[in-house]
């Protein structure tokens, strides 16, 4: 019997979560509706009440709240993507060294990351920073965007010069579009782990618990990796 | 100190912010609204639409625009860059031009309709006891449209003060700056910190109260006195 779930999903992951969800719904005839916004908001609609099924987040630590607060089926938990940060800018010329030359360029004005206290591609960015020992030079110059969607825009639209924006975003840009872009080493930050769940109120729902089990499957690895993230083996 | 205390560093560059636009907007809007309120122009009605834009736009569309019209690269952007060795967008100049789009109409409205209802008469007069059109505007016109101007700077502070979507696109959140009070309720919420949240939007929920209390108070009392 084809059954109906919610995914309330995180914005970094819609693009990727459409193909997946129009592949799982090929293979079981499950259908899914999916809503995306922040992790924070997720959260805190999940936390009043909100009837979805499955939680694919943008980090770890808003899952695990809702565990603590018993808003989840037990030991569903598990990491669905990692994701991947890139120094980007829309100027195509090809980066001429690492991140150091790069930002300490003065015609870098303002550089764009996303806000370090509510997305983890912030977080991860302000890491790089300070593990080159640029933290206290950029600062100043740095703008913030309150997700990772809008700091992307900021570089897109040229209000600002360079951005750290996930990799997911900017990797299948074409031609002028595409820029230019420095991906950053994963030791220069914590692993942006993005962890799924399913929810209380999809304890029982077929199509939640089929599509968890999908999204560990190859095929969706394989669609996985191919918007840019890392899976966990 | 308390640990759920908020910064209260967003409240004040948002009233600075709304004190800056105010002024420089009751400056800026008296021309257009007299202009309005008088003229016989078949243009009046494209014109006044596009003054009532920013009331019906998302201000996300605003801001998106914005965005694009206050980049380096543009015209607009790039003349500004020259003239000030600043950009537009992240700067707090930026957000207050671009709140001078967003409140214009809560701005010229009232305006608008307060040099309306006074009329032509007064300014005949006044021409007639041989006063300059400066003079008669200043000592007889404004005085006449006081009401008006009260209802305008109030309105256009309160509304200021609420912005949201416009400054979350091309603010740049940068304390001190460019981060708004409605900004950083925003941020409390979205890092679950409710309690800093309450404080700040129960003052701002307390505020524009006041302001639309004080509106109609003063409008009542005028109509009163009128009857």
């Amino acid at each position: 019997m084809a059954a109906q779930a919610t995914v309330a999903v995180a914005t970094n992951f819609a693009a990727a979560m459409k193909v997946l969800a129009e592949d799982f719904h090929r293979a079981s005839g499950h259908e899914v509706i999916v809503a995306t916004g922040s992790t924070g908001k997720l959260y805190a609609q999940i936390s009043h009440g909100a009837p979805f099924d499955v939680f694919l987040a943008a980090d770890q630590d808003h899952v695990r709240k809702l565990e603590r607060d018993g808003s989840v089926v037990k030991d569903s938990r598990f990491t669905y993507a990692l994701g991947a940060l890139t120094l980007w800018r829309r100027d195509p010329t090809p980066m001429a060294g690492p991140p150091q030359v790069v930002l300490a360029s003065p015609a870098v004005r303002h550089v764009a990351i996303a806000n370090p206290r509510l997305a983890p591609y912030g977080k991860a960015a302000q890491q790089v920073l300070q593990r080159l020992n640029l933290w206290d030079e950029v600062a100043p110059r740095i703008v913030i965007g309150q997700n990772i969607g809008e700091t992307f825009s900021m570089v897109a639209t040229g209000n600002a010069e360079v951005g750290f924006v996930a990799l997911s975003s900017v990797f299948d840009l074409q031609g002028d579009a595409a820029g230019s872009r420095w991906d950053i080493p994963q030791s220069l930050y914590d692993p942006i782990a993005q962890d799924a769940v399913l929810l209380r109120h999809g304890a029982d729902n077929t199509a939640a618990i089929a599509f968890l089990d999908f999204l560990r499957s190859p095929v969706a690895h394989k669609i996985i990796r191919g918007f840019g993230y890392e899976v966990m083996q | 100190m308390n640990a759920s205390w908020p910064d209260f560093g967003p409240l004040w560059v948002t009233l600075r912010l709304a004190g800056v636009t105010t002024l420089l907007l009751l400056i800026a809007a008296t021309p257009l609204a007299w202009w309005l309120a008088f003229a016989r122009n078949r243009m009046r009605p494209f014109i006044e639409a596009v003054i009532a834009l920013p009331l019906v736009l998302p201000p996300t569309v605003l801001g998106f625009y914005l965005l694009i019209l206050f980049n380096p690269d543009s015209g607009l952007g790039r003349f500004w860059l020259m003239l000030t060795g600043d950009t537009l967008t992240f700067s707090f100049s930026g957000l207050v031009l671009a709140s001078m789009i967003y409140s214009l109409p809560f701005t010229v409205q009232p305006l608008q309709a307060a040099f309306a209802s006074m009329g032509r008469a007064p300014l005949a007069a006044a021409a007639m006891l041989h006063a300059s059109p400066l003079d008669a505007f200043f000592t007889v016109a404004v005085p006449m449209a006081a009401r008006g101007y009260l209802t305008a700077a109030v309105m256009t502070f309160a509304h200021t003060v609420g912005e949201f979507g416009v400054v979350l696109m091309i603010g740049g959140n940068i304390p001190g700056r460019t981060k708004v009070i409605s900004i950083a309720i925003y941020e409390h919420v979205e890092t679950i910190e409710y309690a800093a949240a309450h404080v700040l939007a129960g003052l701002l929920l307390v505020f524009s109260f006041a302001v639309l209390a004080l509106v109609y108070w003063v409008n009542r009392r005028h109509a009163m006195r009128v009857a």
